[in-house]
């Protein structure tokens, strides 16, 4: 380690308080939030640290011709300006395909791609530096269109082997099948934007070994470290990593950002570097969800039963893969929603462009098809004069049903069971023909109606997510626990390299401690790379694998414990638990206190937790005996009033039924739900990062719209726990399907109020105004 | 150009040199190390950096160091006494009014500024405007005025829902 | 960067006759942005924060003078009864934060399109003070706006002032936002009603290089309501009438397609903004011809 230990980083996190599994017990960290002094990526300081700065392409696609760094590298106060031959190791890097270099060699595929770096003494003179870098570029007419990228052969081909990421056709049953009843459509979805409010930041600190020492904000310190490692020609242990607090992450830090940039710096000059985005560049440094093109047409009978569902979704992957395979993959195999269809024909597409990359988002590649399949099954409904919700229980998937991939879900798949539930919620009071408050109106305190052309719309949303990694990926998380005697009392340590990014891990990590162990205090330890993998806090996994693994640690330590004590009074271990800081025998009562037990002893144990096997996706049809290891299910519905004339929406009520398994933390899962609410709510409205000519037009907050706390209405949240049996404690992932089914419901109420067909979301007021009939 | 200012920070005093284009934001997190408030947007439109200054709840971000010198700021940090959280605090710890937190030094500030104000009368965006600016009672601060006067500090954990509880439940808590 | 920070008004406008190129700040709501982005890199700032008296209103023969530095806050709550379509307006600007700090005079110097407080200042037929070590000139509100972001300022002017008339009549203002908080304008509308003139105001926001008057649909309906004597009995308009100036408001625009809307939606909603609050402040007159105007439901 280094003798520059940044200030103000790990943090304490509070380990006296009490709950178990199944409680709600207040989050470690909160105390510190609250306060103000929970140390983020962004608060980092080491002495004498430099501050770096990145240069980007300022053309969505360009050829190098040369870089001068000469009158930069003049600049005083600047340490290093580096550029692609300054990169140490691999100069590539990517989450599924390695396509992305450090810094741009000979061409830019991305207005805002990383083209050279700069440490400086003060962020003022990095960013002067900047400007003076001479980048000659020969710009070239960039591809923006997807489809076009598919099919289009004379396009030039943005990486070796063509345009084409990757695609997935699935096929069952009779993929020609025709039915009584057809409506189809064409859907698209803008690029939404994480939006996270803790911009990227690090500090990269020079270690006397040669190596590393990274503390940063990320989503998993082990995919980081090894590509990190990779690109800097160090082994993994000379890369350290330490998380430090994340502000929000929701998929926007599964990629790198900062990583090797700062850690190239620090090496070269030798000093700690601190690297932070401000809101633009954030904007340019990270990926955001795919931008997608959906063809959909749906069969049915004339009682209402699909009979097949054919579509084609192209999803914009942007200049470099990232998780675009996993997109077309989720995408495809989720593409019909939570239905039961015998015949289905689904091709995916994700494509490489020259528009931003996207990657990782928060319901990952099942939001975008999901806005499709629920806006063909109100199509549906219209077309055979029936309820809508009905239309979608006659059709609803369920347990020991079959997926498109020919998958059959042995574990609760209460889908019909969720819309019946949310439907019966209750509804928010008519307005009466009085006149209004204006706050309760569309628009708002902008005083644009006083009821004029309002109009109520009621819409329903349900959705389907796989939870976990999928199509093989060996999904796993480790977790060391160390149990030991402190000031007479014992104590856990739980140390995982699990991120802990705002959804309550810390909170559920010692909930499961406290029950397994029996014990009152159970300290978290900081993540970092000194223990195995936990994998990524996404896929809404990080429950089901990193509480398995520190389920299993604390068996393996419980095991122990109840040996020795088994061995020394001779009862069955069978017989043994732990409760209250006690070995209890469930045949003559308490054994021993854990103080006695273990002594000045510090029993630790490390564990695994593998899910299991998935398998991939035929290559041809799609079909897998298991792409995925669980789905998780909600149902939304969606009241808004909508001022007709002005296209102005104002989202009611929105309320969710979900079922999550096992509700470890009652509270933290309502919260799940609240915010996976609030961003589907976004992405109707409001939410579209807007790329003309791949350049983005509104990379600030004043025209990246998220709602506030006036946008988000009051919610009924109705959580029902169905365990699934193959999954710890029956836990089903909580954090994306929210995010899913709330977008559709908030969109088919627009439609119910307006009778617009509004294909394209976010839903905007000129569209409203501007739009067909459906 | 470089300008020697003082500020009284979190009840501290404090000397710094600043240029004159640092703002607020900047003179506390770079300058003295006060990381309380955060930067989210740089111009005011996330509430991230938002303090008391002078009593009143400011973003920083929109404040140049040098045109409040001699000024009195109070961050979250500030707020608590010693290990006792300022009764907001605990109320967005008890009713769990966040999720990453990174938001919350902000919204909290804002929040106790926001409450002050509803005492002194001010109106909000949508309040009548009351004849000689009365105070409001307690039961004029219902959750739909608290989002009206919270409405400038984004939460993209989306964890609206209990700051307004943690809110509520902390003004009437105070007597007000 | 220079900083100048006088104390009094007369040292202010010293300091500006100086310093030409300094750029004026008040609450900083606006300059911050530009210098935080980088759009701009002014020499010197010119802090007006230190003048009291700048912060501050009075009355006199019949109309109010809001210094140039006085926020939003104090004005919604200080002045809000005799303003009222500019306190719905100051209502809608930025978040509480920016409102408390956010002043008149500032959203005039940056002379945005967009500007909330504009239209209503030209639907109530506002001017301008703006003075300079060489005197002082009161310029009509819509002569002050020469282009996106441009003024008819002097190098050595400043702010000082805005006239404006207490409401005589029902006034209203909208905005057009995709964002129930926060937002900065589609396009905005404000319209007054001035009974002892016999006319009507009118401003445009987010409709043209610069916030602008509807003339045309100003001299229509002042016409339309003296031609019928709707002002001294006045009667519900007719739909027609109603229409008509909505259809005039819309065509007075002159919008673009930017990233916030498209050109035919904000020439739509201009139409429909107008028509409504022409139904608002009328209905108000009719019930209660003395009256000013609030937001009957705020």
């Amino acid at each position: 380690m280094s003798d520059h230990a940044p200030a103000r980083s790990p943090q304490d996190l509070d380990d006296s308080i009490a709950g178990g599994i199944g409680e709600s017990p207040t989050r470690p960290d909160g105390a510190l939030k609250v306060r103000g002094e929970y140390a983020y990526a962004s608060d980092l300081w080491a002495e004498d640290m430099l501050w770096g700065a990145t240069l980007r392409s300022p053309h969505p696609y360009a050829r190098i011709r040369s870089i001068d760094i000469g009158p930069a590298l003049a600049t005083p106060g600047v340490y290093a300006v580096l550029t692609h031959s300054d990169v140490p190791g691999e100069n590539l890097y990517g989450l599924k395909i390695v396509d992305q270099p450090v810094l741009a060699v000979d061409v830019v595929r991305y207005r805002g791609e990383a083209v050279a770096l700069v440490a400086a003494d003060h962020p003022e003179t990095a960013r002067r530096a900047m400007e003076r870098i001479e980048v000659d570029y020969e710009v070239l007419e960039p591809i923006t269109d997807p489809e076009l990228a598919a099919h289009d052969t004379t396009l030039p081909e943005l990486h070796p082997g063509g345009n084409v990421v990757r695609h997935q056709p699935i096929v069952k049953g009779d993929p020609e099948a025709s039915a009584d009843v057809v409506v189809s459509g064409l859907y698209t979805l803008g690029m939404q934007d994480q939006a996270f409010l803790g911009p990227e930041a690090g500090l990269a600190v020079p270690a006397p070994d040669g190596g590393v020492d990274l503390y940063l904000a990320t989503q998993d310190l082990h995919s980081d470290r090894k590509q990190t490692a990779q690109a800097l020609g160090l082994p993994p242990e000379k890369v350290r990593m330490t998380m430090s607090g994340v502000g929000g992450a929701f998929g926007g830090r599964e990629d790198l950002s900062i990583q090797v940039h700062c850690s190239m710096l620090a090496l070269h000059t030798g000093k700690p570097v601190k690297m932070v985005y401000d809101r633009e560049e954030s904007f340019h440094g990270h990926v955001h969800r795919h931008p997608a093109k959906m063809y959909y047409e749906h069969g049915a009978t004339r009682d209402g039963d699909l009979v097949y569902v054919r579509a084609t979704l192209y999803f914009d992957g942007g200049a470099y893969a990232s998780k675009t395979p996993v997109v077309v993959g989720n995408g495809t195999t989720l593409g019909i929603g939570p239905y039961a269809v015998p015949n289905v024909r689904i091709e995916g597409w994700g494509l490489y462009t020259n528009n931003p990359p996207c990657g990782a988002m928060r319901g990952l590649g099942a939001v975008q098809p999901a806005l499709a399949y629920e806006a063909q099954m109100d199509k549906l409904a219209d077309a055979l004069g029936m309820d809508p919700v009905e239309v979608r229980i006659r059709n609803a998937l369920s347990q020991g049903g079959t997926t498109p991939t020919g998958q059959v879900l042995d574990y609760p798949a209460p889908v019909a069971e969720l819309l019946d539930r949310v439907r019966r919620l209750p509804l928010p009071a008519e307005h009466d023909s009085a006149p209004a408050d204006i706050r309760d109106l569309p628009g708002g305190a902008s005083n644009t109606t006083h009821g004029e052309g309002v109009v109520r719309g009621i819409g329903y949303g349900v959705c389907i997510k796989n939870i976990c990694y999928a199509e093989g990926a060996d999904d796993y998380s480790t977790a060391r626990v160390r149990l030991q005697i402190i000031g007479g009392e014992p104590l856990a340590v739980v140390h995982t390299a699990a991120a802990e990014v705002g959804q309550g891990l810390v909170t559920v990590q010692q909930q499961i401690a406290r029950t397994e162990l029996g014990v009152e205090r159970v300290n978290i330890h900081p993540n970092d790379t000194d223990v195995g993998p936990a994998g990524s806090s996404s896929a809404s996994r990080q429950t089901y694998v990193t509480g398995g693994a520190v389920r299993n640690a604390c068996e393996a330590v419980r095991d122990v414990l109840l040996q020795r004590v088994a061995a020394r009074s001779g009862e069955s271990i069978g017989d043994l638990s732990l409760s209250g800081g006690k070995v209890v025998s469930s045949a003559t009562g308490v054994l021993a206190d854990l103080a006695d037990v273990i002594g000045d002893d510090v029993i630790e144990e490390t564990r695994e937790y593998h899910h299991r096997e998935t398998y991939p996706l035929d290559e041809e049809l799609g079909t897998s005996e298991r792409a995925q290891v669980q789905h998780a299910f909600s149902a939304h519905r969606a009241v808004v009033d909508v001022d007709t004339e002005l296209g102005l929406v104002k989202v009611v009520q929105l309320d969710c039924s979900q079922d999550v398994g096992k509700a470890m933390n009652p509270e933290a899962v309502i919260g799940q739900i609240q915010g996976g609410s609030a961003q589907g709510l976004g992405l109707a409205v409001m939410e579209e990062i807007r790329v003309d000519g791949g350049t983005i037009r509104n990379a600030s907050f004043t025209d990246y719209l998220i709602p506030t706390i006036l946008d988000m209405p009051p919610m009924n949240i109705d959580v029902i726990e169905r365990a699934d049996p193959n999954s710890p404690y029956g836990v089903r992932g909580v954090g994306e399907p929210p995010t899913i089914s709330s977008t559709p419901a908030v969109v088919a109420a627009i439609r119910a109020a307006t009778g617009k067909a509004l294909t394209h979301t976010p839903v905007a007021p000129e569209h409203i105004i501007a739009d067909i009939p459906r | 150009m470089d300008t020697r200012i003082e500020l009284r920070v979190d009840g501290e005093q404090r000397s710094l040199t600043v240029d004159t284009r640092t703002t607020l934001l900047d003179a506390l997190r770079e300058r003295l190390g006060v990381t309380t408030p955060k930067k989210g947007c740089d111009h005011g439109q996330c509430g991230s950096c938002t303090v008391l200054l002078d009593g009143r709840r400011a973003t920083t971000c929109l404040a140049l160091a040098v045109a409040h010198a001699g000024s009195e700021i109070t961050t979250a940090a500030g707020l608590a006494d010693g290990e006792e959280l300022h009764p907001v605090a605990r109320a967005f710890l008890e009713h769990d009014g966040l999720q990453c937190g990174y938001c919350t030094p902000g919204q909290i500030c804002s929040a106790v500024g926001m409450l002050d104000e509803a005492e002194a009368g001010w109106p909000s965006s949508v309040t009548e405007h009351g004849e000689g600016g009365a105070a409001l009672d307690e039961s004029e601060l219902d959750d739909e005025e608290i989002r009206e006067r919270m409405s400038g500090n984004l939460c993209r954990c989306g964890a609206y829902a209990n700051i307004v509880t943690a809110i509520r439940e902390a003004a009437n808590g105070s007597g007000r | 960067m220079d900083f100048l920070r006088p104390t009094s008004w007369r040292d202010a406008l010293e300091a500006k006759a100086h310093h030409p190129d300094a750029t004026p700040i008040a609450g900083g709501t606006d300059v911050m942005v530009e210098i935080n982005f980088d759009h701009r890199r002014p020499t010197s700032l010119l802090d007006l924060t230190g003048i009291d008296e700048l912060a501050s209103w009075s009355e006199h023969g019949g109309k109010l003078r809001i210094g140039a530095g006085l926020p939003y806050t104090r004005l919604i709550d200080e002045l809000g009864d005799r303003l009222p379509g500019l306190a719905i307006a100051a209502r809608t600007v930025g978040s509480p934060q920016i409102r408390n700090r956010g002043t008149l005079g500032g959203n005039l110097a940056s002379a945005s399109p967009a500007g909330d407080g504009h239209p209503p200042l030209l639907a109530s037929g506002a001017e301008v003070e703006v003075e300079s070590v060489r005197g002082t000139r009161l310029l009509p509100v819509e002569e002050f706006f020469t282009g996106v972001k441009r003024h008819a300022l002097a190098s050595d002017e400043l702010i000082s002032a805005v006239h404006i008339a207490p409401a005589t009549g029902a006034q209203q203002f909208s905005k057009i936002g995709t964002r129930n908080a926060m937002v900065i304008a589609v396009c905005t509308f404000a319209i007054a009603l001035h009974p002892e003139r016999q006319r009507v105001g009118t401003g445009l926001g987010s409709a043209a290089p610069t916030p602008l008057r509807a003339i045309e649909a100003e001299e229509f309906l002042s016409g339309e309501l003296a031609d019928s004597g709707q002002w001294d009995s006045p009667r519900p308009l007719d739909d027609s009438v109603v229409r008509q100036f909505g259809d005039l408001v819309a065509r007075a625009a002159s919008p673009i397609d930017d990233v916030r809307s498209t050109a035919d939606y904000r020439t739509h909603a201009l139409g429909v903004m107008a028509r409504r609050t022409l139904g608002w402040v009328w209905d108000e007159y009719r019930n209660h011809p003395s009256s000013t105007g609030r937001p009957e439901c705020a």
